[in-house]
């Protein structure tokens, strides 16, 4: 499969442009001329941050475009069409048939209410290109291939009625059907664990090679695309930064831009601060048999059970990583730690004194010493306000500053998180998601905490971006004094910052770890399944992992 | 850091363009509606006769340079009337929607803030009331107790703001779940700073647009009970009881029941035009 170069590509993209209009009507250029081949059968990752271009390029090979979005220059040729110079008529034909698409959220792409049978043989009958019958057996084929369980009669089902994996390989197995030349794929695995992200990129794989067709597979992850591309494009901006075979983009990257991003792939340990604290020095965290859930709590109990019987120590100046995949109550643990999820039984220990579970009853210097910063920063900032007044408040609040002095510490704050002091007068949409989560973090100091709760405070950045905030939260540890909780499903974050880590697993920690040596020392089965899951930068990471498919069985969720 | 920078000119320029101006509908509105303000403040002093005044022997007089729309059933001069009846309409309508709108916004963004019991029995409460028809209700309050201005403005306002509360409340519990009022709760804020500053900003716009249409209902069933004859009372008259007043004129085509009938329109639809269309800046606050 890799690189049979034949004379003629089977897509060839040459000096492609492509514009949008704004409410404004200001002209704004998303791609500015670009050019790449994909031969037959080989599949070509386009990798770039949010905004680089990536899925605008990825969908014009189907000859669309995003509402306000249109082609104003340059050819795309996939097989004999000339997608640039046909009719709508025409690309409406070739879609599905000659070119299909495998989108980024499959629970989007499935219509609820109807089988997945049939959604997945509906191309073939909106083209009529084969009996019904014919296109049902096929579809089970395809999902044998893909790895399904129980392939003939998954498809009687409904989207609610499968996993999150399982849905993305039967999108793909929607795409598939009607045997295109080529298969684009929009950040297939970026929704899923990474313990479901192996067996979904592992049947992608294998049904790629057996198939024949070409993909394009659009991500942000250089990791996921090495195991599955061919060639890699480097976007950013919406032009070529470069291009390469994987193996070249990989170990000898030519760009300083693709060099930035392996840079920031690549985790730097954190280094453990030489702590001056002496051992009478009570705990800034510790947590004891903490149970929380949600709902309306009946005879001490909530419907809805989610961490049970959670025990843990933070020392001051340390860094503690919670580490588990969705749905395994990381989240939760940061609530009823701040209080916002009043925890039902158990204790949360501040400084060696007990605190009160619900926030509403813990004083204000309680609250002020612990903060909390949410993975989304758009939503974390009231649109109403300007930046300067969101940092005012909590000076307010809890040091009573004002007037001239208020002001200084706003832009003293600003000048922390490295934003220029002007950027008070802003309101958050003028700002980027950077920048945002560096105020999100802003207004976290003004308060003057020990301990701040990061809840998945870097997975909605890009990859550049999150690194110069992980960098950030180390300079100012060593500033401030901080202590951070750092909660993510990212290994490597973790890795970049904490000294101990927890493994959480259904709502229980089923593991603590120190995080420099996480992979040697694991010894409960789920943590070394997680951490042997993370992909690795390198082309054979992938067909080289073995795991235990009891361990498998017993604990990812596929 | 020069990374996360890179999107933000561009947004800049987009910020920076005209915020706070009207378009040329959103004017017009604007125009008609401080233009019957004005007349409402400064009525008796405009009106060139008394409007309880017999000023013409005969009844349902065309419009003439002496009386620009004519004469009403008794000969006394419409502009006049008409012109003195809009304090009382714009009057008491606008006294009604901001009491209606303040306490149901107020209470509804307290019921979504504060949640459990005081939301549940507050909602069932006026869920309940709600579904006792509003003419209906306001015969009822002023039968029992008169008509009288004060009565007027309290009973609309019993009737609208149920609305008012559940519009708001829907808005409110929305933005309560945002990441950003889960901040401000934990850094220990009060109920009161929650509503005020974290939600109401938030949800302005489409309470100002209710506000408006608030206001065009309150003007209609305002007009609607003096119709009935229970609205505003004998000398005096608001646009509604003028239509009243003078509706056996219609098949003589008197010019006496047209013009009250377009001032009622044109105040509602200007009203309309203006809450359709605000500066974005303040419409886009919420979205």
């Amino acid at each position: 499969m890799t690189a049979t170069e034949s004379n003629t590509p089977l897509v060839s993209v040459r000096n492609l442009k492509i514009g949008a209009v704004t409410d404004s009507g200001r002209e704004v250029e998303i791609i500015k001329g670009v050019d790449f081949d994909i031969a037959p059968g080989e599949i070509l990752a386009l990798i770039g941050e949010s905004g680089s271009g990536k899925t605008t390029i990825a969908l014009s090979l189907m000859g669309h475009t995003r509402t306000g979005c249109s082609i104003q220059g340059g050819q795309i040729r996939v097989g004999e069409n000339d997608v640039t110079a046909m009719s709508r008529r025409a690309r409406a034909g070739m879609r599905g048939t000659e070119v299909s698409y495998v989108p980024q959220s499959a629970a989007a792409a499935f219509n609820p209410s109807k089988r997945i049978i049939d959604q997945v043989i509906e191309t073939t009958e909106i083209h009529k290109l084969m009996p019904r019958s014919t296109a049902r057996a096929k579809a089970v084929e395809l999902f044998r291939a893909l790895a399904l369980p129980d392939a003939e009669n998954i498809g009687s089902r409904y989207p609610h009625q499968v996993s999150g994996g399982q849905l993305q390989r039967l999108s793909a197995a929607m795409a598939l059907i009607s045997d295109p030349q080529l298969v684009i794929f929009d950040e297939p695995t970026t929704a899923l664990d990474v313990t479901t992200q192996i067996e979904v990129l592992r049947a992608f794989k294998s049904i790629m090679a057996a198939g024949g067709c070409a993909g394009v597979y659009v991500s942000h992850d250089l990791a996921v695309v090495a195991q599955i591309a061919d060639r890699i494009v480097v976007l950013r901006g919406g032009e070529v930064q470069e291009e390469g075979t994987t193996d070249q983009i990989l170990n000898a990257p030519h760009h300083p831009y693709t060099k930035e991003l392996l840079a920031a792939f690549e985790p730097s340990p954190h280094q453990v601060i030489a702590s001056t604290m002496d051992d009478k020095q009570e705990p800034i965290l510790e947590v004891r048999n903490l149970f929380a859930g949600y709902g309306t709590v009946r005879k001490g109990e909530p419907p809805v059970k989610v961490l049970k019987d959670v025990s843990f120590r933070l020392e001051r100046g340390r860094n503690l990583g919670v580490i588990g995949e969705s749905g395994s109550g990381k989240s939760t643990l940061a609530r009823a730690v701040a209080g916002i999820l009043p925890a039902y039984s158990g204790e949360i220990l501040m400084n060696g004194r007990q605190t009160h579970h619900d926030l509403a009853k813990r004083s204000k210097e309680e609250l002020r010493r612990t903060q909390i910063v949410f993975q989304l920063a758009d939503t974390a900032l009231n649109p109403g306000h300007s930046i300067g007044s969101i940092l005012a408040r909590p000076l307010t609040f809890y040091h009573g500053l004002r007037g001239k002095a208020r002001e200084a510490r706003v832009i003293e704050l600003l000048d922390m998180v490295h934003l220029p002091g002007n950027m008070r007068h802003r309101v958050p949409s003028e700002l980027s998601g950077g920048q945002k989560q560096r105020v999100n973090l802003a207004r976290a100091l003004a308060a003057q905490p020990e301990l701040i709760l990061c809840d998945e405070i870097t997975s909605a950045l890009d990859t550049v971006v999150a690194a110069a905030i992980l960098d950030l939260l180390k300079e100012l540890q060593n500033e401030l004094g901080l202590s951070y909780m750092f909660i993510s499903h990212d290994l490597s974050t973790v890795e970049a910052i904490c000294d101990d880590v927890l493994v959480m697993f259904k709502g229980e920690i089923v593991e603590a770890l120190p995080a420099l040596r996480m992979s040697d020392l694991a010894t409960h089965p789920y943590s070394r399944l997680l951490i042997s899951s993370i992909p690795k930068l390198s082309t054979g990471w992938l067909s080289s992992l073995e795991q235990d498919p009891e361990l498998i069985a017993q604990f990812a969720n596929r | 850091m020069a990374v996360s920078d890179s999107s933000s000119p561009s947004e800049n320029a987009k910020a920076g363009g005209p915020n706070f101006v009207f378009n040329w509908v959103g004017r017009i509105g604007l125009a008609v509606i401080l233009f019957w303000a004005l007349v409402a403040l400064a009525g008796p002093y405009l009106a060139p006769y008394p409007p309880g005044e017999i000023v013409d022997w005969d009844y349902f007089g065309p419009v003439s340079s002496q009386y620009w729309m004519g004469t009403d059933y008794l000969g006394r001069d419409i502009f006049s009337r008409i012109i003195t009846g809009a304090r009382y309409t714009v009057g008491i309508s606008l006294a009604a929607v901001t009491l209606a709108c303040t306490i149901g916004v107020l209470l509804g963004m307290i019921a979504a803030v504060a949640g459990g019991w005081f939301d549940m029995i507050l909602s069932r409460f006026l869920d309940a009331y709600n579904g006792i028809p509003a003419l209906l209700f306001g015969l009822v309050v002023v039968a029992a107790v008169g008509s009288s201005i004060p009565v007027l403005i309290l009973t609309l306002t019993a009737i609208y703001m149920p609305g008012s509360y559940r519009f708001a409340r829907a808005l409110a519990v929305n933005i309560n779940t945002m990441d950003f009022v889960t901040v401000a709760r934990a850094r220990g804020e009060g109920t009161g700073y929650l509503i005020l500053r974290e939600i109401f900003p938030n949800i302005l716009g489409p309470v100002l647009a209710d506000l408006g249409l608030r206001f065009v209902f309150i003007v209609l069933v305002l007009s609607g009970l003096s119709f009935l004859g229970l609205g505003v009372q004998p000398p005096n008259a608001d646009w509604g009881a003028l239509v009243r007043e003078n509706i056996e004129g219609l098949s003589f085509g008197a010019p006496a029941v047209i013009f009250p009938s377009i001032a009622i329109a044109s105040l509602t639809i200007s009203v309309n035009m203006f809450i359709d269309n605000l500066p974005i800046r303040i419409r886009d606050r919420s979205e």
